[in-house]
């Protein structure tokens, strides 16, 4: 399969990637990992007028943590360097729980995380995991940067808040101001396939008291599902069964999903609730050794 | 019977090409490309590197995989063009004119292969394992091929064979001694 033909534009600063998307007026489309891109060109769902490939810009592969304790990741980090890294489970454990659940390894050695973000597949991992932790995009453009909250980022499948002479040159990751305490579950059929459902956890902790509590749902509905409002009833909780019980039913009651060859709506709702049981309980336990 | 990459490379008027050079299997190449060519073609049809196979064409199965810059790829799924300037390695890099890689051996002494339309890849995504990891455990290899599908095997005898070709490289660099 071959994708249509296009212009090949390789710029070297960011600024010069956006001069490109301005003069392209809106037929132009960054690629970053390709992993979703190319597929979807060759496939012809997408045929751009011209491709910005930003790989030849360097200072974008970082990944590294604020004095605030916000994660900055950088438009070329791949999903291989987040899995390999050695902090990210301390400083944000909900990510490094799905960094070694996107795709599979081949695909993570190559694709970013900001593409991802940016390609706002519904049933992408790292949109969750964002949303579940207040994350946001900054993208800049000719008159500069602006961030967008990933609530705000994703207008619908497949399409962002970015203007056409925008750039994702970042995605920022706010760290907890207590304990951070999380995880991320996924169903999949094999390695690589899209998610049967996928919930990503993100607590913020006091002790054994829940400070914030933040959660986002994949593939169980046509965009990432934003249950933060669900499981909020956990704050100023401890986690106990009771507490557990009820932020699983309020999350799963949030979720959207349709019946597909994958299972049927309500097997899906179910593996939400047992998900969100599921890495609630497991981090009760961790509570409890370590107090 | 012309084929894709005769379509795609034969030169049209007004169709601008690049010139790239990258490094493949240890030689330097330079050749003309139109941008939309995938590096899996390339190396099948440009270089003759007929190793490199195309199957699901779609991401998914890893049997185009080839160590870009040391690290696997998927070949179908990467532009030409953007190898400019990095380094690919393909199967037909893996071994010397008299000697095969531990890897290859691994495959043959086990039985890692039944068809063989995957093994390239399977090959080249343990090599770099290895490379990283030099003592893997059966869990280790199982995750690092789970992008590589295969349909013949039920896998066993790859995992074997990675574990052999792991022994071996241990064993060569004394480390078993």
């Amino acid at each position: 399969m071959y994708p249509n033909r296009f212009d090949y534009e390789s710029p070297t600063t960011v600024e010069e990637a956006i001069a490109i998307l301005d003069r392209s007026g809106g037929e132009a489309k960054v690629l970053s990992g390709g992993q979703s891109l190319i597929p979807m060109l060759k496939l012809r769902f997408a045929a751009p007028a011209t491709i910005v490939d930003i790989n030849n810009i360097p200072g974008l592969d970082y990944h590294h943590v604020d004095d605030e304790g916000n994660l900055h990741i950088g438009a070329l980090c791949r999903h291989v360097d987040l899995e390999e890294s050695t902090t990210l489970a301390d400083t944000h454990p909900t990510l490094a729980a799905a960094a070694e659940l996107v795709a599979d390894p081949i695909v993570r050695t190559r694709g970013t995380f900001v593409g991802s973000v940016c390609h706002a597949d519904p049933q992408g991992d790292w949109a969750a995991t964002m949303l579940a932790q207040g994350g946001y995009v900054v993208a800049q453009g000719p008159n500069g940067r602006r961030r967008i909250d990933m609530g705000d980022f994703v207008l619908g499948p497949f399409v962002t808040a970015l203007a056409y002479n925008e750039m994702a040159v970042e995605a920022v990751i706010p760290g907890a101001s207590g304990t951070p305490r999380g995880s991320y579950l996924k169903l999949e059929r094999r390695v690589g396939d899209f998610a049967t459902a996928s919930v990503a956890v993100s607590l913020d902790m006091d002790g054994d008291v829940i400070r914030k509590a933040g959660c986002a749902l994949a593939g169980v509905g046509g965009r990432t599902i934003d249950a933060n409002d669900a499981i909020s009833c956990l704050v100023g909780k401890t986690l106990t069964e009771d507490s557990i019980d009820q932020a699983s039913d309020a999350v799963a009651a949030v979720a959207e999903p349709r019946t597909d060859h994958r299972g049927s709506d309500a097997y899906k709702r179910h593996i939400v609730q047992t998900f969100v049981k599921r890495i609630l309980t497991n981090l009760a336990r961790t509570e409890q050794k370590a107090a | 019977m012309t084929s894709l990459y005769d379509e795609v490379q034969t030169p049209t008027d007004g169709v601008p090409t690049r010139r790239v050079t990258m490094t493949v299997n240890g030689e330097k190449r330079t050749v003309d490309v139109e941008p939309r060519l995938l590096l899996a073609h390339l190396l099948r049809q440009g270089m003759q590197l007929t190793g490199t196979h195309v199957g699901c064409d779609t991401t998914s199965c890893g049997a185009c995989t080839v160590l870009f810059d040391g690290r696997p790829v998927k070949s179908c799924t990467m532009l030409a063009v953007q190898a400019d300037g990095h380094d690919v390695e393909t199967v037909e890099g893996m071994s010397s004119a008299s000697e095969l890689h531990p890897v290859q051996e691994g495959f043959k002494q086990e039985h890692g292969l039944q068809c063989g339309y995957c093994t390239p890849g399977m090959m080249l995504t343990s090599k770099a394992l290895l490379e990283r990891n030099p003592d893997p455990s059966e869990d280790d290899i199982r995750w690092a091929l789970s992008g590589n599908l295969c349909r013949c095997t039920g896998y066993q005898n790859i995992v074997k064979s990675v574990l052999w070709a792991a022994e071996k490289m241990r064993a060569e660099r004394g480390e078993d001694a």
